[in-house]
């Protein structure tokens, strides 16, 4: 028997993370236990085990898979460890499921600090546990300085979806409403305000947040009259539509005026050239449902905290062309396309 | 948003409609020119046509930078940026321009080139000074509104004393445009092309006045308004077009007196006027040679002329001969009258200066309002 090695404890201070951190050894072991365990801490994690085991639902289950290279790390309302748990919960939620659990993998650039790491670990714990999904498994890596941009994160999440429901884009018929949960373009807004050379003052926050409760709130109103759901994160609602219009082979008509935009998002987009129809989000979603729901669903989605802002914007259109059109607030009509490219600030 | 909503009221619009309905004669019609690319992306995203009677057309000028910069200018910032020692900054946009053989800085930047996205002049000096080891690169392109901050950043790197900062100029000049279209065979002499007036620049008048127009009301017999980027701004100066054509008027009026004067911004012209020169002649994408409508840096300040500390030759360069970009700037044709209007030809595989960049009279009208097309092939 051999007396416990001594263990120089983790530096989180002033430490960094470095090549021994991923090499399989005695240094990748501690910089799991004393950060990714102890920020996300659960009895499947406490067993150690290279895989979580857990019971089947009865029913469909869905799973997704995501992964978060946001720049920067930090960002007003959030970080990419709150960011890599809302995402993937929302992507399962969009299937009107409810989620179980979550795995995470991260790639780490030598040479990053660890209190940057447990930030990032801490705001990932914080977040799994307000909405109530654990992070039952991980992997850690660690790449050379230069192969990487700090961390990059990849989660993968599993969930159930309560009997009977069955969302696609494919059920969207002609009449069809479409439902926005809240205000577009907060998060684009606000990790752009936080970007090396672009740096603005706003006291916007990304919307960043999980929208299962939300869902489960819809789907308890109307759930056999909702056609689809999609969370509008990059190309932002424009995209989301078009989409959408494209495997249903419909046609959207919106209005302006309906669709809710904060004055600073607003104000930023019109400052860089940006159009907030196509700015990303993080914390809302759009809902196709039959006419007749419509307005019980809305009522419902208002008395959530995430969807006092919640609007009808629009319906669903016969148009073999699958275009999205929108009656602009000043009176006209344009088309809502799809984005050429990267949506890139105007220079005049 | 305060200064912006006020602009942009729809109640307000629904009484110029009905002003400018009440007021055009039947019978006769309003061909009106706008200029710049910020006014017609103002009249695609606001839908401004749907607000207008059927015999007020609007005719999509030339009047976007990025457009119309030719092929060859893009390829020559293609070959400054492939030099190893070259760090060429540059304004988002001119990013997905293509050069020829669809080369692009975007390409070459994923290709390994050290290019960077700048917002302002002034980043590209402060990228300059902190990374003296590189030979810093802005590509300056622009009308009269962008060439003072150019101008800037010339006298702040001269003043640091910068050796490793350079220019590479592709500033244009605005009213040399708006002549070249009113000389041109179909306007003036052929007459095929009947234009009734001008909606004259935003914000290169804010710099050069409205004085700089008079000539062409006098000279052409034109009426022009110089009016701002708001879509009310638009229509208030298609009702004082509709009215000068009614009344037989040609005269320079302007809209926008929140921001414009007669004599501009003395100070910007000044700036200018000290670091550059015109050019005798400077190819325009769509427009073709254009005699003294381009500016060089002055012999004074050649130290940081990037065409001459590098060599650089003007590299030839074709649009695509199918394409129609000229003709759809002179208001001879429009974007559907275009073979390669979105087949070859879209937003994301621009062919011609239209469709490069979101003011392109062609990417306008496929991105906000290629619907109406259908209506009208109808009908």
């Amino acid at each position: 028997m051999t007396a416990k090695a001594y263990r120089r404890r983790l530096d989180i201070k002033n430490g960094r993370v470095d090549l021994s951190h991923g090499s399989g050894g005695r240094a990748m072991a501690q910089l799991i236990t004393d950060i990714f365990h102890k920020a996300l801490d659960n009895e499947w994690l406490r067993r150690g085990n290279d895989q979580a085991a857990f019971d089947v639902a009865q029913g469909r289950m869905v799973m997704t898979t995501d992964g978060y290279v946001v720049s920067p790390l930090f960002f007003p309302g959030g970080d990419i460890g709150s960011l890599a748990v809302h995402g993937t919960i929302n992507d399962i939620a969009m299937g009107g499921a409810h989620p179980l659990y979550l795995s995470a993998s991260f790639i780490i650039e030598e040479g990053f600090p660890l209190v940057d790491l447990k930030r990032i670990a801490d705001s990932m714990g914080a977040a799994a546990g307000a909405a109530g999904v654990p992070v039952v498994t991980g992997d850690t890596k660690v790449v050379e300085r230069g192969k990487a941009d700090g961390v990059f994160i990849s989660t993968t999440g599993i969930g159930a979806v309560p009997g009977g429901l069955d969302l696609s884009a494919d059920k969207i018929q002609p009449g069809d409403r479409v439902i926005l949960s809240g205000t577009l373009g907060d998060h684009g807004v606000a990790v752009m305000s936080k970007r090396k050379n672009l740096s603005f003052d706003t006291a916007l926050l990304s919307d960043s947040a999980p929208l299962h409760g939300l869902v489960a709130a819809m789907v308890e109103a109307g759930g056999h009259h909702l056609r689809v759901m999609r969370d509008p994160t990059r190309g932002g609602l424009a995209a989301t539509l078009n989409e959408l219009a494209d495997r249903s082979n419909i046609g959207f008509r919106l209005a302006e005026d309906a669709i809710p935009v904060r004055p600073e998002v607003a104000a930023a987009c019109e400052l860089l050239g940006l159009d907030p129809l196509y700015v990303a989000n993080e914390g809302k979603l759009v809902a196709v449902l039959a006419p007749k729901a419509a307005e019980t669903v809305l009522a419902a989605m208002r008395t959530h905290p995430l969807g006092r802002d919640a609007a009808i914007i629009g319906e669903a259109i016969e148009d073999d062309h699958h275009f999205v059109q929108m009656t602009t607030g000043f009176g006209g009509g344009r088309m809502v396309d799809w984005l050429s490219g990267e949506q890139l600030p105007r220079i005049c | 948003m305060k200064y912006i909503d006020e602009y942009r009221d729809g109640r307000i619009a629904q009484t110029f409609a009905r002003q400018i309905a009440g007021e055009v004669k039947a019978g006769a019609s309003y061909r009106l020119i706008e200029f710049c690319g910020g006014h017609t992306h103002a009249i695609s995203r606001f839908g401004i046509a749907d607000l207008l009677p059927a015999n007020v057309r609007m005719i999509h000028g030339p009047g976007c930078p990025v457009c119309v910069l030719p092929v060859g200018r893009i390829d020559m910032a293609i070959g400054l940026a492939i030099r190893p020692e070259v760090t060429l900054c540059t304004y988002g946009d001119l990013m997905r321009v293509p050069g020829s053989q669809g080369a692009s800085l975007l390409k070459t930047k994923a290709a390994g080139a050290d290019i960077r996205m700048v917002y302002s002049t002034l980043d590209a000096v402060r990228i300059a000074e902190a990374e003296p080891s590189r030979e810093v690169v802005f590509f300056a392109i622009g009308f009269e509104t962008t060439t003072p901050p150019t101008a800037l950043a010339i006298r702040l790197a001269a003043a640091k004393g910068l050796k490793n900062f350079s220019v590479f100029c592709n500033h244009v000049l605005t009213p040399a445009a708006i002549q070249s279209i009113l000389e041109s065979p179909e306007v003036r002499t052929l007459g095929r092309v009947r234009v009734d007036g001008f909606i004259g620049p935003s914000h290169v008048s804010t710099i050069i006045g409205t004085q700089p127009y008079e000539f062409f009301a006098e000279e052409f017999g034109k009426p022009v308004v110089v009016t701002g980027f708001e879509p009310l701004d638009v229509l208030q100066a298609i009702l004082m077009l509709v009215r000068q054509v009614n009344e037989g008027r040609h005269e320079v009026e302007n809209q926008y007196v929140r921001a414009v004067t007669r004599d501009g911004n003395a100070i910007a012209k000044r700036e200018v006027a000290e670091f550059f020169e015109p050019r005798k002649s400077f190819v325009w994408r769509g427009l073709g040679v254009v005699p003294y409508s381009g500016l060089r840096l002055k012999q004074a300040y050649a130290a940081f002329d990037a065409e001459l500390r590098f060599e650089l030759a003007d590299a030839g360069g074709e649009d695509n001969p199918a394409c129609e970009c000229g003709a759809i700037l002179r208001g001879v044709k429009t974007p559907t009258e275009c073979k390669l209007f979105g087949k070859l030809c879209t937003p994301d595989t621009p062919m011609g200066s239209c469709m490069v960049s979101s003011e392109g009279a062609c990417a306008a009208h496929w991105t906000y309002g290629r619907f109406r097309d259908r209506a009208r092939s109808a009908a």
